[in-house]
């Protein structure tokens, strides 16, 4: 016999939660400097940071928080940044 | 499959901007994949993934209680042993659930043997009710139940050492691990789950609101605590240590005048005293394990 004890949520449903909306900086990428290194993607807490098929990284801004953890770790100093303008 | 980038943990996540614990989750989950079924203690974790009616976790995923994270897991692993099933079963909690108020059941999960991974994810103290002190909050930490003052230097405990007690369980794979260096950490939580029955990994995830340090330093922070001796990243093997993370140590204050909890070491003056404690921790850590690097003259 089932319990139907506790509630249950559908996989993955937090996108609906943009928390883009709490930043105050922006990390602002600077291709031109960028080695590819691919640091900056797995070091985002958000996982908000993806490398295009030849391997620049994009963050999603609906999502970044602007933790700066991407622009402290970039070894290439590839990243800034900057006060968000709202 | 394995290296799936970002998927199984989602974006959306209500973790305070540059949370270990939350890039600890999705590069554990990058580590297990997609056959993984997660088991959450109560703590920052459950709660920043998991504000119903929304989750972060793409895979199967139960919250219980504190105390039961390890008996849940336990049944688990029993059931999917009973139908031959091949998913892999991962029971995380904080320090607070891991250390203190899960220790029973994680006790008995491991006494039983149970083929599951546990993992902690040590903030060094129970920070989702505000900060208070827990048995793997260093010496000396200012917690809002160990606050620095006049008559008090903060927490005065040294952390309890609770992979040694989950080895002395018999548990064929131990490891600790930190932010600080991914490859290493996917490397273990890899190893862990291919090692048959109760393997252990703690992970050090420092905690930028409740250690009092800038978001963007919290791998910075991970690094040093390895660089100091404070942290030691090893592997255990049926109670044998077999691989240790060397360094060429730093001075333990390197690591403490970055975090406000342990301002009162520097501030309104220096405590040579407790200092030297810290770092008598930190030497009996490297002669322990053997991490020191010596560098040729
Ligand atoms: C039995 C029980 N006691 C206390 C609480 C309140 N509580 C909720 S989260 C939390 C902190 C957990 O600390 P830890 O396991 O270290 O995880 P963290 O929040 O630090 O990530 C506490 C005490 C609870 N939910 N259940
Ligand atoms: S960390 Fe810096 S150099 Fe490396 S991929 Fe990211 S932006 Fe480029
Ligand atoms: S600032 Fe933080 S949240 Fe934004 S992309 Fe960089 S690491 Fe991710
Ligand atoms: S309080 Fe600490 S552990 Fe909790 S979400 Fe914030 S940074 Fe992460
Ligand atoms: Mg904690």
């Amino acid at each position: 016999m089932a319990l139907g004890l506790g509630c249950s949520s559908r996989p993955g449903t937090s996108r609906a939660n943009r928390t883009g909306s709490w930043r105050t900086f922006r990390p602002v990428f600077l291709h031109d400097k960028c080695t590819k290194c691919g640091l900056c993607v797995s070091v985002c807490p958000e996982g908000c940071v993806v490398a295009d098929s030849e391997g620049i990284p994009e963050p999603d801004y609906d999502y970044c928080k602007g933790c700066g953890l991407c622009a402290e770790e970039c070894p290439a100093g590839a990243i800034e940044m900057q006060k968000e303008e709202k | 499959m394995t290296g799936e980038q970002c998927s199984l943990f989602e974006s959306g996540h209500r973790a305070c901007g540059g949370c270990a614990a939350a890039l600890a989750a999705r590069t554990i989950l990058d580590a297990a994949g997609r056959d993984t079924i997660v088991v959450s203690a109560t703590g920052c974790m459950e709660v920043f993934s998991t504000p119903y009616p929304e989750t972060a976790w793409n895979v199967p995923w139960i919250h219980s209680l504190f105390e039961n994270n390890s008996a849940v897991a336990s049944g688990i692993s029993a059931a999917l042993k009973k139908q031959g099933r091949k998913e892999k079963v991962i029971a995380i909690g904080g320090d607070g659930a891991s250390f203190d108020i899960g220790m029973l059941c994680l006790s008995g999960a491991f006494e039983r043997g149970h083929d599951f991974v546990y993992i902690c994810y040590d903030n060094e103290a129970y920070m989702n009710t505000g900060i208070q002190r827990s048995g793997a909050t260093p010496y000396d930490a200012s917690t809002t139940t160990s606050p620095a003052g006049k008559c008090s230097t903060g927490n005065p405990r040294p952390k309890k050492d609770l992979p040694a007690i989950l080895a002395a369980h018999g548990a064929p794979y131990v490891a600790t691990a930190t932010v600080a260096y991914l490859p290493d950490l996917k490397k273990k939580i890899r190893k862990a789950l291919d090692t048959e029955g109760p393997c252990y990994v703690q992970v050090h995830a420092p905690c930028c609101t409740g250690w009092g340090f800038e978001s963007e330093k919290t791998i910075a922070i991970a690094r040093l605590a390895v660089e100091t001796g404070l942290f030691v990243s090893y592997e255990m093997e049926n109670g044998q240590v077999t691989r240790v993370k060397k360094v060429v140590r730093k001075p333990v204050e390197e690591y403490l005048k970055e975090q406000r909890r342990f301002r009162h070491l520097f501030r309104p003056q220096r405590n040579d005293a407790e200092i030297a404690k810290i770092q008598a921790i930190a030497d009996r850590n490297a002669e322990k394990f053997a991490i020191d690097i010596v560098l040729k003259k």
